[in-house]
């Protein structure tokens, strides 16, 4: 499969993802959205990591050259999944000070 | 067409229409809902390039554990269409533009790349997605970062708990 068509599929996904966190005022459905652009970047960097070993496995076919790739995924997602439970945790809070989970509530932030 | 093409894009189309549905959604149940349908498409696309063992964590980790925190918190909330917010017009109409400017340039970047035109992913194929090799790169290259992890992920459940406790 041409590693173009990866690369426009996620950014399509991810240019999805940019337009709802711009447009949506629910902070679940912007955080939603910054899901989605996470599993964009995973899917591409698996795809160029099987890039690079069809490259690298021409000359050697036990190569494992692409490892590192996946292993990088594997930490995006750990990352993320710590990063929810705080990001929903704060929500939480917010929707019991303010009884609402409108984002432009948090522009009070700024005074 | 090949078998790999046609799943290639059935699974293409259902994780873009799914990732349109999650943002032209109204109730917020039905966009998580959507969410965990776009998720199960990219595992399909982790399994046709034989990432194995990122399909599953794909599936048990963000459709299985985090969309149903997702889920958990929209239900405590109770929110339906009536309260939800919605942002003006032009600032949709200025959200949409700036998100087809980025898409257009990226796009009209990956087309002029020579380098890429003659480079394939390979699918079906290669070992390297395969638990036994990624455990050995794991525990072998990246035995730091897997301890750190760890202590980021005490200090996540500290912070939530701290965090949602009532005070």
């Amino acid at each position: 499969m041409p590693i173009q068509y990866y690369i426009y599929l996620c950014l399509v996904l991810f240019s999805i993802g940019i337009i709802g966190a711009l447009t949506r005022r629910n902070v679940i459905i912007v955080f939603m959205c910054i899901e989605l652009m996470f599993n964009a970047v995973n899917l591409l960097l698996v795809a160029f990591s099987k890039m690079h070993l069809a490259a690298a496995s021409v000359s050697d076919k036990a190569s494992t050259v692409g490892s590192d790739g996946q292993l990088f995924v594997f930490f995006i997602m750990v990352v993320a999944a710590a990063e929810v439970s705080v990001g929903l945790a704060i929500i939480v809070m917010l929707f019991r000070n303010t009884h609402s989970v409108d984002i432009n509530f948090l522009n009070r932030l700024k005074n | 067409m090949s078998t790999t093409e046609i799943l290639f894009f059935f699974l293409s189309a259902l994780a873009i229409f799914s990732a349109i549905m999650v943002l032209i959604s109204k109730n917020p149940i039905y966009s998580v809902l959507w969410l965990v349908v776009t998720f199960f498409a990219i595992s399909g696309h982790y399994i046709l390039l034989n990432a194995q063992f990122l399909a599953i964590v794909n599936i048990i980790v963000y459709a299985g554990a985090i969309m149903v925190l997702f889920l958990f918190v929209v239900m405590l909330m109770n929110l339906n269409q009536q309260n939800e917010p919605q942002k003006g017009l032009w600032m949709k109409v200025a959200g949409v533009v700036s998100g087809g400017c980025f898409l257009m340039v990226f796009v009209s970047l990956v087309r002029q790349a020579v380098d890429l035109r003659t480079k394939v992913a390979m699918t079906t194929g290669g070992d390297i997605g395969l638990i036994k090799n990624l455990g050995r790169v794991l525990f072998n290259d990246y035995v730091v970062p897997f301890e750190i992890t760890s202590v980021l992920f005490l200090s996540a459940m500290v912070g939530a708990i701290v965090m949602g406790k009532k005070d």
